[in-house]
């Protein structure tokens, strides 16, 4: 049924200006009243006036029709694994495209090439930029490169002339084909396709090196794809070729690379810098996202030059340091947004590549075709081959054969190439001939290749991915690497990326970060990486929290139980919020878990809304201190851990581990009123050792995944202190303080039940400073501190 | 502008060194580091810490201390000594930046464990202050209170919980002694337990240096395969 109201409706659109229109039959009606007869006009009790909503309606009957199937083919899991998704996407097309033109149907006009360029490539390509993994890319930024630009070159320009020898074999009957038109073409078709090529590489997780350099190649190929396109169409306009003009086009190479790079960083810092104000507007925070990135993406269309390297560098500039100033709402919103158009461009587009295949008028020439399938083939590997000798020497980690073949089997043309076809001038007389082969090297690729492509990745055994988990050990190892190396090299006088890793850092730090984020502090990507996995502890202890505090607060567990427990909190993986995400699972948001996200930045937002400067009233920083202090006196590690509290500004210690899950369930802390009181609040300053984690630590050991272990490196940090936090707080918080204390007071009592047995030696908590206070208690303190 | 005699005299002395680190780098890079070894002693034979801690570059690198104390420290030689040198020679300079070494991908797997390992105990090295063997908490706490240092006034504090969570977390993984409190890593059985966990984190990547030419006299980098 909706078929044939498709049909029906698709005979109104004005259809594209090559084709000639066919209007069926059937139309529904409009309804509307003729005034022909005299008749007495009634008032029309029901109307239907069609062609006013068109237009919308078709777009939206499309885009749903297009959901429909990527629905249908997540019903049946198997497909998906073996099949990419893309190729499901262009059957579907191409069935419909094929019932379309059995009734005579011409294809929607909304798929037009500027259609295309202006709505749906800048949404995949946002996607992709701001979700792409910074570390490993800028690591490999050299190799990236090195493939987008001479790798295309290389294609094109040895695709062309291959093609040129072979149009001069009379038997194939294109000799018509001129060297200009050869080259024009070639540099449509040696265009890789960042859509068909994630769609697949992702399903196969190759490891990381791969993966990135692919990926990069194909978003940053476009600036030689245009530079040629447009250098080859206006040269095959014109009768003879001059050599200056070859000068002409790689200064114009320059200027479309670095000139789309240039807009992309602009658009970026503005975007930065605007959404510095933005928080007394937060609805419309995400809207600045978006409106920027197109900002950059339609001027750099404007003046011709990289819109795709424009919008993605103003997505790597302008993430870092929106995603700090916005709120976690509107983070969130911002990602599900570009998820979520990105996702339904792709669909949209493999859909309509197979409706159009169908529906276009093909010109095949079996030679012609053939050829350039196997050219394209040839030349990518030999491309391949070549340019990675060349640059493996510079690489640390030096691609193997293995490598290499994925590279070069991975080069999967779609839709970019379709467009581009699409948008020949017309005077090329073999046009046709073009958009033939175009249609055929990619759907060659994308079924044959996309298909292929992940049992001989397994079969060659590419080193896979290591989906590594982000621990404290791991960032602060890193940390200490690159300083090293950096502190190497200098000492070595040799400058290398640390150099200008460290070199940006620090601009960072002292100038950027002071401009563009709002509170700007420079923080260590070591301290946030802790609190966020503190938070992260918090949320996943909350998410399966439930029933009786009072419970846990007095019982004192055997040491069988807490390996019980332990074992129930190993099994509880928790998921970090991952910084570099992209290519973990394109269809997934980054965070699985919105709630993680929510207290997460919650937090954050109410740790910087609690700073000395903002002035708000103390009755909601008062509600939130409650919740928080509650959440964080949730779970106590009775025995072993002091159990030390600090009320914080900003509880990322909250996770507090035990939480029996098995046994008692713990009630969403701020309904229970009751429980404020029991919770067991040392008074900090009463204690002087802290014993804390002797028993902790000895089941610790014997879980086998990480998870517990910073579960329960917050209870170390928790060890009670003394505490002097009036003096430190500045008068905005005074009431919270007097809240704290109020708290303290209740608490005293299951204190004394609960005192530590027996101080763990090896932890020096005892010795911390006198003068320690919660350090993240202390944040509000750090601006001036710093200055 | 360097001694070339002195390098010519000993240069088979330098190359032994450099085959017994599977240290691969060719004569022209042992020259450009004899060349920068001379700018930093002064064209003296040894260096000592204070011409190290000249370098300005240096300056900003927050744990600058223990890398400048990781050249002196003797276990970098490959021996089996403890303690520190006052000062080093060109040999003992090229045995640590043997260290850094990229790795051939023509190396075999046990030369790869032997490299990362080596790596490994560069690392371990420099966290291990006072020579024992093991890394205490308080070592652990100060590295990364130094690698915190620069990153704007965060107190000892945060940098305290930060290593407790990063030791728990190698006392979690620490399969051998599930029983034992976790207050260190000691060499032996952590070293198993930090290539484990490690060993994903790519080493041979972070931890290499690509050797450019170098011309002392004016620091101009060319390129130079290694």
């Amino acid at each position: 049924m909706i078929l044939i109201l498709l049909h029906g409706s698709r005979g109104e659109i004005p259809s594209k200006p090559i084709a000639a229109t066919i209007l069926p039959s059937v139309k529904p009606n409009d309804g509307v009243q003729t005034y022909a007869e005299d008749q007495k006009n009634n008032l029309p009790v029901f109307t239907m006036n069609y062609p006013r909503i068109q237009i919308p309606f078709e777009i939206t009957l499309w885009v749903l029709l297009a959901s429909f199937a990527k629905i249908g083919f997540h019903v049946y899991h198997k497909i998906t694994i073996w099949v990419p998704e893309s190729c499901l996407l262009i059957s579907i097309g191409l069935i419909v495209g094929a019932i379309m033109h059995s009734v005579h149907e011409e294809p929607p006009a909304v798929l037009t090439s500027n259609v295309f360029f202006l709505y749906m490539l800048p949404l995949i390509v946002l996607e992709s930029g701001y979700f792409m993994p910074t570390r490993p890319f800028f690591e490999n930024i050299g190799t990236v490169f090195w493939f987008a630009v001479v790798g295309t070159l290389w294609n094109s320009i040895g695709i062309g002339i291959s093609l040129f020898a072979i149009c001069q074999i009379p038997a194939f009957g294109v000799q018509d084909i001129n060297l200009q038109e050869n080259l024009l073409f070639s540099a449509i078709i040696s265009a890789v396709d960042p859509v068909a090529v994630l769609n697949v590489f992702e399903d196969v997780s190759v490891n990381e090196q791969l993966y990135i350099v692919v990926f990069g190649e194909c978003l940053f190929n476009d600036a030689v794809t245009v530079v040629l396109y447009n250098m080859f169409s206006f040269v095959a306009e014109m009768p003879v070729v001059e050599p200056v003009d070859v000068f002409i086009g790689v200064a114009r190479f320059f200027i479309v690379g670095l000139g789309g790079m240039a807009f992309g960083i602009l658009f970026g810092f503005v975007a930065a810098f605007t959404t510095r104000f933005t928080s007394k507007v937060r609805e419309i925070e995400p809207l600045f996202v978006f409106m920027y990135s197109y900002l950059a993406y339609l001027v750099a269309e404007l003046f011709a030059i990289s819109s795709i390297m424009a919008i993605i560098t103003c997505a790597l500039t302008m993430k870092y340091y929106v995603e700090e100033n916005v709120s976690q709402r509107s983070c969130t919103t911002i990602r599900h947004v570009i998820k979520m158009l990105a996702s339904i461009s792709e669909t949209l587009i493999f859909f309509f590549l197979g409706v159009v295949t169908i529906t276009t008028d093909h010109e095949w020439n079996w030679g012609y075709i053939l050829f350039t399938l196997l050219f394209a083939f040839v030349w990518r590997g030999l491309g391949i081959l070549v340019l990675t000798q060349i640059i493996n020497p510079f690489r640390t980690i030096p691609f193997n054969m293995k490598d290499q073949f994925g590279l070069a089997y991975g080069g999967l043309r779609g839709a970019v190439s379709f467009a581009l076809a699409f948008t020949l001038p017309d005077t090329i007389g073999r046009k046709q001939l073009f958009v033939t082969a175009t249609i055929a090297v990619i759907l060659f690729t994308v079924f044959l290749q996309g298909i292929s492509i992940r049992p001989l990745i397994e079969f060659i055994n590419v080193r896979r991915t290591n989906r590594n988990l982000e621990t404290i050990n791991v960032e602060i190892h890193c940390r200490l690497m690159e300083h090293t190396m950096a502190g190497i090299e200098d000492l070595c006088g040799q400058w290398s990326r640390f150099y200008w890793k460290d070199k940006f850092m620090k601009f960072n730090n002292r100038i950027l970060r002071k401009i563009l984020i709002r509170d700007s502090r420079a923080e260590s990507s070591i301290v946030a990486l802790y609190k966020k996995l503190e938070l992260q502890n918090a949320m996943e202890i909350l998410d399966t929290a439930s029933g009786d505090i009072k419970l846990l607060m007095i019982k004192k567990f055997l040491a069988a139980d807490l390996r019980n427990i332990h074992d129930i909190l190993s099994k509880n993986m928790y998921k970090i919020r991952e910084r570099t995400v992209a290519y973990r699972g394109k269809h997934a948001l980054p965070n699985d878990s919105q709630t993680r996200e929510i207290l997460i930045r919650r937090h954050a937002t109410i740790r910087r809304s609690l700073r000395p400067r903002s002035c708000q009233s103390s009755v909601s920083y008062l509600a939130q201190f409650i919740c928080i202090i509650l959440i964080n006196y949730l779970f106590c590690w009775e025995r072993g851990l002091g159990f030390s509290v600090h009320p914080r500004d900003d509880h990322e210690t909250l996770s507090e581990v035990a939480y029996p899950s098995q046994r008692s369930r713990f009630g969403k802390p701020a309904r229970s009123s009751s429980s404020k009181a029991m919770i067991p609040l040392h008074r900090l300053g009463t204690l002087e050792e802290v014993p804390s984690t002797d028993v902790l630590n000895e089941e610790s050991s014997s879980t086998g995944e990480g998870v517990f272990r910073t579960n329960s490196s917050y209870s170390d940090s928790r060890v009670p202190r003394p505490r002097r936090l009036n003096s430190s707080f500045d008068d905005n918080n005074s009431s919270v303080d007097d809240l704290r204390n109020v708290h303290e007071e209740d608490g005293v009592e299951q204190v004394g039940q609960r005192q530590p047995s027996s101080p763990a030696p090896g932890w020096e908590a005892e010795s911390r400073e006198t003068t320690a206070r919660n350090p993240l208690l202390r944040r509000p303190q750090w601006n001036p501190k710093k200055k | 502008m360097y001694n070339y005699k002195h390098y010519c005299k000993n240069l088979h002395k330098y190359i032994h060194i450099v085959d017994v680190c599977f240290f691969t780098v060719s004569q022209e890079q042992i020259k450009n580091l004899y060349q920068r070894f001379q700018q930093l002693s002064g064209n003296h034979e040894k260096i000592s810490r204070d011409d190290l801690e000249r370098i300005p570059a240096l300056n900003n690198n927050p744990i600058r201390k223990q890398i400048i104390t990781a050249f002196f420290d003797k276990r970098n030689q490959h021996q089996n000594d403890v303690g520190s040198l006052d000062e080093i020679g060109f040999e003992q300079f090229l045995m640590v930046m043997s260290h850094f070494r990229p790795v051939n991908s023509t190396a075999t797997e046990e030369e790869k464990v032997t490299v990362r390992k080596q790596k490994l105990r560069f690392l371990f090295n420099m966290h291990d202050t006072d020579n024992d063997g093991i890394i205490t908490l308080d070592e652990y706490r100060t590295v990364v209170e130094e690698l915190l240092s620069q990153s704007g006034a965060i107190e000892t504090e945060v940098a305290r919980s930060i290593a407790d969570a990063a030791m728990l977390e190698v006392a979690s993984t620490n399969v051998h002694s599930p029983h034992s409190r976790p207050r260190m890593i000691s060499m032996k059985e952590s070293h198993l337990s930090i290539l484990n966990r490690f060993r994903w984190i790519n080493i041979f990547s972070m931890m290499s240096i690509r050797f450019l030419d170098m011309n002392s006299a004016t620091m101009r980098c060319g390129k130079l395969s290694s």
